[in-house]
């Protein structure tokens, strides 16, 4: 999961990236030549951007980057990187030294994810 | 019970660890508390009127005595508010109209969701109690299920291993952690419905279909609150193994179309209101999806199954071998006593269920008496219910949705010796089912979400009722009251509920009649109907008493017994309730001091 500010955000302008509202079903868009999609957390509570990068990692198998953006915190990233995100935009003002150590927490998860697919008991069998 | 293995273990300490960071980071400024908020929520951490109150899950209401004695710890050593505070909330608390009870400290409180809530541990000390409560095992998380599964003489099907697999797949699943609003699942696997599934985000009925195949009837959209909604059937039959899977469906489909811009309409009852059938065809597409193309890969295995079942094995209990004869005696010996003792009698009529090993009973503590608020339990209790679950429940207990404690595993020859021992203790009670085994939240006392206390009805009811003939006579009734619409009394499921409504500032009570919580005597689930403008909280005792009257002067005999006040409710209808309600106001509508 890479971890970058709104000014690192802001630098690079992709002409192939595109920016999904999170009301939008991602299954009804043509993503060729799509190389990035950033999905929208306008309140860190409303979680229907978890939901769009599950379909689109999983189910679509889109394959470029997910970017998290709006209102996100360091709470969320272990939900965004297990849903497919790969790149989270954090908020401004956020402190990132505490990131790291969620995502180092739990050594692994009853259920499957968009990037573990199986879940702990098939492991376990 | 289900035993924990090192990865779950290792995972609710994880939890605990993750809770003690967010407070430090809460605490030293990196983290606000609105973004606080919900993070604390996830693990059981709720502010209320004067303090923090915590919510212990006891997944599926079962309980060890271990546990129980930590939660004795806890309510001894950190339910404790600073002396100061205690002060304030007591002094704000006497200034309401009325008569005040005052505040207590240092107990745990079961609840409607079968878990134990703490209302004055210091949030500087969360993180401490999430230790000592990883310890045993436990954790603010939640679920409910039949308070008699895996005992009970109507079982299909043993619920508590799919609760547990679904207790498992739900805990921290990182697509559903901010839904639109709070979401409860509930299970039965009995012909009766104990586990009121039809008042939950989603019922699960566990039934065998024409071939003997296991599945579960799968029920959406119920909820209380502000708009009562009964579940619909949304499948007949899902074979059981499937469960993860749909249920994966039926939230994504919710979180993806859930309103988000209002509170109100976020639960999933509105939605499926709302959408109808398309929701469920949606779901029923999503469900398709992924079990073709994501390949399904939440299909519980059949030996993941029989691990988790052999868990549920019922323990061991040293009975004769030769067991039909040891029944018919030890049958005889309770009933000599019970010839010698009535009260005996009274309590086994009343608190004890019948069993799937005829040599066994259910028995219930009863958390309902005069002097505490219904569902309290001290330090000490705690710990005196701890010892009589080791001594006499083979270690288990369960929390009921009715606020008190069931020992599933009593020996039939060990009933009396149980009811003295509960009976020096204050929790012998036989009121199981009757009036004064009422349901009742915290209420403006402790929760800041209330408009009106709970605590003051559910006392002045308890005193007027305290006749054990007259409560006898009065027969089974479901009497429950919240403080708010939230409903965490379950009003709206009482044959009578009380539900605390806020006007100009100060306290009054609308009385429903008539709800249903689903199971057999209740009949069909759903909500009861208003009997007119609301009451002064003087007034409820008079009104209660004169809807009571009114049903003993209506009922009439069926089956060689009385009409059940429910019953007589639906034969004759509500009118002559209602009016016998309303007369009883107090033609001086002032409130006295």
């Amino acid at each position: 999961m890479n971890i970058i500010t709104t000014q690192e955000h802001q630098s690079v302008e992709s002409p192939t990236h595109i920016t999904l509202a999170n009301d939008v079903d991602p299954r009804t868009l043509d993503l060729g030549g799509v190389t990035r999609i950033d999905l929208q957390f306008p309140k860190f509570t409303d979680g229907r951007a978890y939901s769009q990068a599950f379909l689109l990692r999983r189910r679509l198998r889109f394959a470029g980057e997910l970017r998290a953006t709006g209102d996100v915190l360091i709470d969320q990233l272990v939900q965004m990187q297990r849903t497919g995100f790969d790149v989270a935009v954090l908020k401004d003002g956020v402190d990132a030294s505490a990131a790291q150590r969620q995502l180092d927490r739990f050594a692994g998860f009853y259920q499957g994810s968009a990037v573990q697919t199986q879940p702990h008991f098939a492991k376990a069998a | 019970m289900y035993q924990y293995t090192e990865f779950d273990k290792q995972f609710v300490r994880a939890r605990a660890a993750q809770h003690r960071d967010q407070l430090e980071r809460f605490e030293a400024g990196q983290l606000s508390a609105d973004e606080f908020k919900p993070l604390r929520l996830q693990n059981g951490w709720y502010v209320q009127r004067y303090a923090p109150m915590l919510r212990v899950a006891v997944p599926y209401g079962e309980i060890s005595a271990p546990q129980l004695q930590v939660l004795a710890q806890i309510a001894r050593d950190y339910d404790t508010p600073d002396p100061a505070l205690l002060a304030h909330a007591q002094a704000t608390q006497d200034q309401i109209a009325g008569p005040a009870p005052k505040l207590t400290t240092n107990y745990g409180h079961f609840t409607t969701r079968q878990n134990v809530q703490f209302n004055w541990i210091p949030l500087s000390q969360s993180a401490d109690v999430m230790d000592l409560l990883a310890s045993v095992n436990l954790h603010g998380i939640q679920t409910t299920t039949d308070e008699l599964a895996g005992v009970a003489v109507d079982e299909v099907v043993d619920p508590r291993p799919y609760a547990e697999l679904i207790r498992q797949w739900s805990t921290l699943h990182p697509e559903f952690a901010f839904l639109p609003r709070k979401f409860k699942i509930a299970i039965t696997g009995a012909a009766e419905d104990r586990a009121a599934i039809g008042w939950h985000d989603v019922g699960l009925q566990m039934v065998k279909n024409a071939a003997g195949e296991v599945g579960f009837k799968v029920l959406v959209g119920g909820g209380m609150g502000r708009t009562p909604t009964v579940g619909t059937v949304i499948r007949e039959f899902l074979p059981w193994n499937q469960i993860m899977n749909f249920l994966e469906a039926v939230i994504r489909v919710y979180n993806r179309w859930g309103r988000r811009d209002n509170i109100y309409k976020a639960r999933i009852k509105i939605l499926v209101k709302a959408e109808g059938q398309r929701y469920f065809d949606e779901v029923e597409a999503e469900y398709q999806d992924i079990l073709v193309k994501d390949g399904g890969l939440h299909t519980i295995p059949q030996a993941e199954f029989e691990r988790v079942a052999a868990c549920f094995a019922a323990p061991a209990l040293n009975l004769p071998a030769s067991t039909s004869e040891w029944v018919a005696q030890a049958e005889a010996d309770v009933a000599i006593e019970a010839a010698k003792t009535p009260a005996f009698a009274r309590w086994l009529a009343q608190n004890v269920k019948p069993h799937q090993n005829p040599a066994l009973r259910a028995v219930t503590l009863s958390f309902k008496r005069p002097g505490q608020a219904p569902g309290d339990a001290t330090a000490d209790q705690l710990d005196a219910a701890a010892a009589l679950v080791a001594k006499f429940s083979a270690g288990e207990g369960r929390v009921t949705h009715s606020q008190n404690l069931v020992l599933p595993w009593v020996r039939l020859d060990q009933l009396h010796a149980l009811w003295l021992q509960a009976k020096a203790l204050g929790l012998a009670q036989p009121n199981i089912g009757l009036l004064t085994d009422m349901i009742a939240c915290p209420g403006g006392d402790y929760c800041a979400l209330a408009n009106a206390r709970s605590l003051p009805l559910a006392a002045a009811i308890t005193e007027r009722y305290q006749d054990l003939d007259e409560l006898n006579d009065l027969g089974h009734i479901d009497f429950h009251i919240s403080g708010c619409i939230n409903s965490c009394g379950h009003h709206h499921s009482g044959h009578i509920g009380i539900l605390g409504v806020d006007k100009d500032g100060k306290e009054w009570y609308q009385v429903t009649l008539g709800g249903s919580d689903g199971k057999d005597l209740s009949g069909p689930t759903g909500p009861g109907k208003v009997v007119g403008p609301s009451f002064s909280s003087v007034e409820v005792p008079d009104v209660i008493e004169a809807v009571l009257d009114t049903y003993k002067a209506l009922r009439q005999p069926v089956q060689g017994r009385d009409e059940h006040f429910i019953e007589t409710l639906r034969r004759v209808g509500h009118d002559p309730f209602k009016a016998a309600a309303n007369a009883a106001r107090h033609t001086a509508d002032a409130p006295t001091a």
